[in-house]
């Protein structure tokens, strides 16, 4: 009878509007982040952090991001790849034009520059909605990606056209460019997907993410109850590309290292964050974990699968593992629009009954 | 005098690919106003449409990467080749197929669902379709010849030279795309107003019950929109194809579609074709002019520039019913 409320008895409000309500969870999640934070940066390699672990918490701040945009306020953004672009490229050049600033600074620095751009692309979602707002969005991947091509000062005139980080410490330990070591770069991403998610669950149970909400609900019964449409979407798209732009500082800074815009930072990002919180969940916090983790595992596994164990050309393994993502994707909209994150409370709800269903 | 001569050339040139544009465009109306489908594949189907021409018309083994890749058998062509219309023919067949398989496993199963969960129902069909035909067919670059002429006209260059003392470069190919593209539409317009079936679509596409209880087969309209969608791909896939190439890139005329539709109106067949000729012109006209001065390469974000700022006017597009929305 370990996962059930009784026995736990709240004694405020407070208590009793808190995110893990039974014991056992709230156990349990303390246990996961002590591991994370405690136990894994002393383990992990570098083939886990830079194939698994890394990517996966990055792409979890995008998925948050895309998330509360897309899952809580209902506004469906494709250009996602360009609001990373943006970060990526503040970071690269606040880091070059600054090297004395923590990168840490710079990351935040650069989520605020990409919330700016995305609140001035956000601008049109007020008459322009559904699928048109969709579609519009991708003038904002397609724009942000040629001025980052064409514009000489983003990436410092290099020849390449590339940009590339250069090393920054933070306490004597490198945590960017070819330096840095897996635990340091792990500790980093972990530090800021730990803290955006924070930040995100608990703006959205507060009153901005009801209104949000709302919004996403139906916009025009939202306006007659009081919500004003004009700041629920613009924060919504402010704060959505707040955390895009610091994930997309962190693909660049700490796990890339080196980009060039359209092959990192294209439309295809943008679908496969997309991807991330429709098998995920959209509107869960927990969903876009779980969305994260299943799509970087799964090239992974995949290519360990055909590639490594039945010795398949690795075109072949990615022409497949596209079929495959692409029938999931249709699966899961057919079996579970709501994702993981909704077979996960089901489970959970089946656990608090258990072992007497009836 | 001669850039604005020049400029009238490349306006045509922007027309012709405005036509390709609308094209594609066309799919994605049929399919929206029959079933609020809003249909990201529909690239992808062309793609898929020009793969399974060129794998047909040359005799490849379809799956042959993956029969070898799994027996060790090192299988790629039958070793005879399909004449062009008996390839198109069996090409059609497959897309009639693929229509029947799409609406059996997917379409049914989200019946009612929001329209947004329909969408991307549709993306991630058009990722599974891009596997599936690499998988297929391959993913190499093919050349696509049908028989369609290409290169430069010369008899036009020949006549404007005459009356302007300017020879006006057009592509064969874009004159027979865009004789090819009015055709279709001229009959896809007579079927939905003249034939019992067509009729049978738009009253489908106004309302999915009141169709219903009139006694009209929802599957089926939707199995025959989806048909008729297919060889709308097909018809684009092989202009594409035949002008750069069957390649992955040909998917990406979607999002050349896109903007287009916006502008347009996503319900309107006439709004498709005035939305492609705008686009057409407009990129092809500001690369011209304004191109030089930015670094070039405006094509890629221009379609949809203009389409953002042209709905903050109008949001539901030149063509499209007005939005109405109660609470």
């Amino acid at each position: 009878m370990l996962y059930r409320e009784a026995g736990d008895f709240k004694t405020s409000y407070r208590d009793d509007s808190q995110t893990f309500p039974i014991k056992l969870e709230r156990w349990g999640y303390y246990a996961v982040v002590a591991l994370a934070f405690a136990v894994v940066p002393f383990v992990i390699n570098d083939y886990w952090a830079s194939a698994v672990l890394v990517p996966f918490l990055i792409y979890a701040i995008a998925a948050i991001g895309l998330n509360i945009l897309t899952g809580y306020a209902g506004q469906v953004s494709l250009g996602t790849g360009g609001f990373m672009a943006v970060g990526a490229y503040s970071v690269y050049k606040l880091m070059t034009a600054f090297p004395d600033v923590s990168l840490l600074i710079h990351v935040v620095l650069a989520g605020i520059i990409t919330a700016i751009v995305g609140v001035l692309f956000g601008l049109p979602s007020l008459r322009i909605k559904g699928f048109y707002l969709a579609v519009a969005t991708l003038a904002a991947q397609f724009f942000l990606v040629w001025l980052f091509n064409k514009v000489p000062w983003f990436y410092n005139y290099s020849a390449s056209g590339q940009i590339t980080a250069p090393t920054r410490t933070f306490m004597g330990e490198a945590i960017s460019g070819p330096a840095a070591s897996a635990p340091a770069k792990y500790l980093v991403c972990l530090s800021f997907a730990f803290l955006v998610a924070w930040m995100a669950r608990n703006l959205t149970r507060g009153s901005i993410g009801r209104k949000w909400m709302a919004i996403r609900d139906m916009d025009i019964a939202a306006e007659i109850i009081g919500v004003n449409p004009l700041r629920a979407k613009l924060s919504a798209f402010a704060v959505s590309s707040f955390f895009i732009g610091m994930a997309g500082a962190l693909l660049f800074a700490v796990y890339l290292g080196a980009a060039e815009v359209g092959e990192a930072f294209g439309i295809n990002k943008s679908f496969l964050v997309l991807f991330m919180i429709i098998i995920g969940g959209l509107g869960s916090i927990f969903g876009s974990f779980a969305g994260a983790a299943f799509l970087v595992l799964l090239p992974v596994l995949l290519k360990n699968l055909l590639v490594g164990n039945l010795g398949w050309p690795t075109d072949l393994a990615a022409h497949i593992e596209l079929m495959i993502v692409g029938a999931l994707i249709v699966t899961f909209l057919i079996v579970e629009p709501h994702g993981l994150a909704r077979l996960w409370s089901l489970t959970k709800e089946k656990l608090r009954l258990w072992p007497f269903p009836h | 005098m001669d850039q604005l001569i020049f400029a009238s050339e490349v306006m045509l040139n922007g027309l012709m690919t405005g036509v390709m544009y609308a094209l594609v465009a066309l799919g994605f109306v049929l399919i929206f106003k029959a079933s609020g489908v809003f249909n990201y594949a529909q690239g992808v189907l062309a793609l898929f449409a020009a793969l399974t021409l060129v794998g047909i018309q040359n005799g490849q083994v379809p799956f042959a990467h993956l029969i070898n890749a799994a027996f060790g058998t090192s299988l790629h062509h039958f070793g005879w080749t399909v004449p062009s219309i008996l390839a198109v023919a069996l090409t059609a067949l497959v897309m009639v197929g693929l229509a029947f398989l799409i609406e059996k496993l997917v379409l049914q199963h989200l019946v009612g669902q929001e329209p947004i969960i329909l969408f991307m129902a549709t993306i991630g069909l058009a990722y599974f379709l891009e596997g599936l035909g690499d998988v297929m067919w391959g993913a190499d670059i093919k050349t696509l010849d049908v028989g369609l002429p290409q290169g430069i006209s010369e008899s036009i260059e020949s006549v404007t030279d005459s009356w302007f003392g300017y020879g006006y470069f057009i592509d064969r190919l874009d004159i027979w795309a865009t004789v090819i593209a009015a055709l279709l539409v001229a009959a896809l317009v007579a079927f939905a107003q003249y034939t019992k079936q067509g009729r049978a679509m738009r009253a489908v596409a106004d309302d999915h019950q009141a169709a219903l209880s009139v006694g009209i087969s929802l599957r089926f309209i939707w199995v025959m929109v989806w048909s008729i969608a297919g060889f709308v791909a097909l018809v684009a896939g092989i202009m594409w194809g035949t002008k750069s190439g069957v390649q992955f890139s040909l998917s990406l005329i979607a999002l050349k579609a896109l903007p287009v539709l916006m502008l347009g109106g996503f319900t309107s067949i006439p709004g498709a074709i005035v939305g492609g000729l705008i686009i057409g012109v407009g990129e092809k006209l500001f690369e011209f002019a304004i191109g030089p001065m930015v670094g070039g390469a405006t094509e890629n974000w221009f379609a949809y520039v203009l389409a953002l700022l042209f709905l903050v006017f109008r949001p539901q597009g030149l063509f499209g019913e007005r939005i109405i929305e109660r609470v």
